[in-house]
């Protein structure tokens, strides 16, 4: 038996079952748990305060704080769940999550465990600066944390599991236009990132890429919403007779090159695909990861396709400037089939 | 005091001698060249340490700053596991990747020590959560300096214990300045128990942070009302630094005055006095606790100067479980 569910409700109700198999886990952010809120600022704990009244801890406005709460608590044998309600808000966090979260274990000599989920909601939605950027690549390169990144309900709930039973800190991105949020809370512009959610308890690798659609011409790498941009273009692009291999690269840290490095010896072309500033990006790391170990395999120079290095801006003709689309993505390709 | 065993004033005397005794050997054998890296110490704030600890079980958390020494040895962790760690072996309490600013032991309830000013106070808060949300009477209690109060961390860590009613003890070690900055210059009221008591609402006192039998009574009470589920408590504890803020700083920022009027209130020699006054102890009984802990400290020494260090392969071990 399957069911159709989104990214919110799988999360929710990932989020559920692992509190009822677990007593030591619990969610703690903002508005969270309030009876007649919000479940958070994109749905994804409505209600779970009805389950669990003594599990949902709702902090202040104080994202430093909370992260620091959910540091101490994981490192005395609890399992929490953090979320910020944007990602943007993490730079407020940061210290708590970099100097703290990450390196607990490694200063302990490795007698200290922080098995702790943080979410994170990211992306440009209409929301103008401080409330769309990109954060995978303040945090993929810090050691100590893993960081993932959900484009779909199965991987979502998959993955939310297997971040809730790991001893270590895991930092999972989600893309507000995946979310698949209703009401209120839903988004305009937003993309079906919906699965068929099998009913067993199945998990999902924190270290493991994905690929989405095979192909033999070129490899295309993106995650969250880029990915679903990038399969777009591979679609348009088998009707020009290009071949497209579609990797959702989902590990940000450890990146995946296993599955990575099998695509790119087959195609020997790689572009990337990346929603953020491509200055400083995460796309950049892959592909100097490539180019270090499967450079002889490559056919023509790395193609990335990034944001501009601007703020993200608010106006839709802008916005939609700023966030690689599918026609760009296209053109990428052909400029790297014709070299 | 009177109804205290001398068994036990003894106790609480030779655990600030020991802290005393390793904070001055450490900067010697540091300025001699023996250790790398850097150190912070706190020779003079020995009360504060020892009278808190005397009241906490060995399952009861305690967050440092990254002058911890004085508060690794209180909570029990041992001279030759942090020397081991300050020589960068790997038999230190963090298999010497910790160093002197991040000394802690899980299994004796301290956290390795959070060098980031006011970093471990939401972490204290936050293990009372889980003590807390695990039914236990646990208590964590973190350690930081004036400093720390003007962090953000402060103020997020507090009010959240404060709201959740979290069984926490704020430990504010008041010695006057942040680094070199005197606390008249970062704080328009220095009467820091009075702010975070109108500020959040909770119970806190202010104490003389030299006299470790108050010390140790005002964190019995702290503890014992958060065991009791009416926490948190904030305690400020004046007290002085007669050293450096770290490795070479002479200090010249502390007026020659009020550094000498801080020695004469030096918890030390002060509790001798109080020991002698009672009749607890003579001069030989104090010389003879000077001198275990001397031979301990030596030993101890002898063993982290010939501990192995790690190799290059534990670079990459101890990142993730």
């Amino acid at each position: 038996m399957t069911r159709r569910l989104g990214i919110a409700e799988a999360l929710r109700e990932t989020i559920a079952e692992e509190m009822e198999r677990d007593p030591r886990v619990f969610c703690i952010g903002e508005d969270i748990g309030i009876s007649g809120g919000w479940g958070g600022a994109f749905t994804v704990t409505l209600g779970l305060e009805e389950k669990f009244p003594d599990r949902m801890i709702n902090t202040p406005i104080a994202e430093l704080g909370l992260f620091g709460v959910a540091c101490g608590a994981a490192m005395v044998g609890m399992r929490p769940i953090a979320d910020v309600q944007y990602g943007d808000f993490l730079f407020l966090a940061a210290d708590q999550v970099i100097n703290n979260i990450a390196k607990m274990r490694y200063m302990s000599g490795g007698t200290a465990t922080v098995p702790l989920v943080m979410r994170a909601p990211i992306g440009a939605t209409g929301r103008g600066s401080q409330h769309a950027q990109s954060l995978e690549r303040y945090f993929a390169g810090v050691p100590g944390i893993k960081v993932v990144a959900v484009s779909n309900a199965y991987d979502a709930k998959g993955i939310l599991r297997s971040a809730v039973r790991d001893d270590n800190p895991v930092m999972i991105f989600e893309h507000k236009l995946l979310y698949g949020s209703k009401g209120a809370r839903a988004e305009s512009g937003a993309v079906d990132a919906t699965s068929d959610i099998p009913d067993e308890d199945y998990t999902v690798p924190l270290d493991k890429a994905a690929v989405r659609r095979e192909g033999t011409d070129v490899t295309i790498l993106g995650w969250l919403l880029m990915l679903h941009r990038s399969l777009h273009a591979a679609e348009q692009l088998a009707s020009e007779g290009v071949s497209a291999e579609v990797i959702d690269v989902r590990s940000l840290a450890p990146i995946d090159y296993e599955t990575i490095g099998a695509s790119v010896r087959k195609t020997g072309r790689v572009v990337l695909v990346e929603e953020g500033p491509k200055t400083g990006s995460v796309s950049g790391e892959i592909a100097a990861g490539i180019l270090e170990r499967f450079g002889e395999y490559l056919q023509c120079p790395i193609c990335r396709v990034a944001s501009a290095d601007v703020p993200v801006p608010f106006t839709p003709v802008l916005e939609n400037a700023y966030r690689p689309d599918t026609p760009r993505i296209v053109e990428a390709v052909r400029a790297a089939m014709r070299s | 005091m009177l109804q205290y065993s001398p068994d036990f004033l003894l106790d609480l005397y030779a655990r600030m001698v020991r802290i005393r005794h390793f904070e001055e050997s450490v900067k010697f054998m540091f300025l001699e060249g023996a250790l790398p890296g850097t150190i912070h110490q706190c020779q003079g704030q020995e009360a504060t340490a020892v009278g808190v600890c005397s009241v906490l079980r060995n399952d009861d958390f305690i967050t440092s700053t990254f002058r911890g020494h004085g508060h690794a040895l209180a909570k029990g962790l041992t001279v030759e596991e942090l020397l081991c760690e300050l020589f960068g072996a790997s038999t230190g309490c963090c298999k010497g990747k910790g160093g002197s600013m991040h000394v802690g032991n899980m299994a004796k309830g301290m956290v390795p020590g959070i060098a980031i000013v006011g970093g471990g106070i939401p972490v204290a808060a936050g293990m009372a959560l889980a003590f807390k949300m695990q039914k236990t009477d646990r208590v964590a209690v973190s350690f930081f300096g004036d400093g720390a109060v003007a962090e953000g961390a402060f103020h997020e860590g507090v009010n959240m214990a404060a709201i959740w009613n979290l069984p926490a003890v704020f430990v504010c070690e008041n010695n006057l300045y942040g680094a070199s900055t005197h606390i008249s210059q970062v704080m328009r009221d220095t009467n820091i128990a009075r702010r975070v008591a109108g500020g959040y609402g909770i119970r806190t006192e202010q104490l003389d942070g030299n006299d470790v039998v108050a010390v140790h009574e005002a964190a019995r009470a702290a503890v014992e009302e958060c065991r009791a589920g009416s926490g948190p408590v904030f305690l400020e504890l004046l007290t002085y630094r007669l050293t450096g803020h770290s490795r070479r700083d002479p200090g010249h920022y502390q007026p020659k005055e009020e550094r000498a009027a801080w020695s004469e209130k030096d918890p030390i020699p002060r509790f001798a006095q109080v020991l002698r006054d009672r009749g607890i102890a003579d001069d030989s009984v104090l010389e003879a606790i000077a001198q275990r802990i001397a031979s301990e400290f030596d030993e101890a020494v002898e063993v982290a100067r010939n501990a192995p260090q790690p190799t290059v392969e534990d670079l990459l071990t101890d990142v993730f479980v």
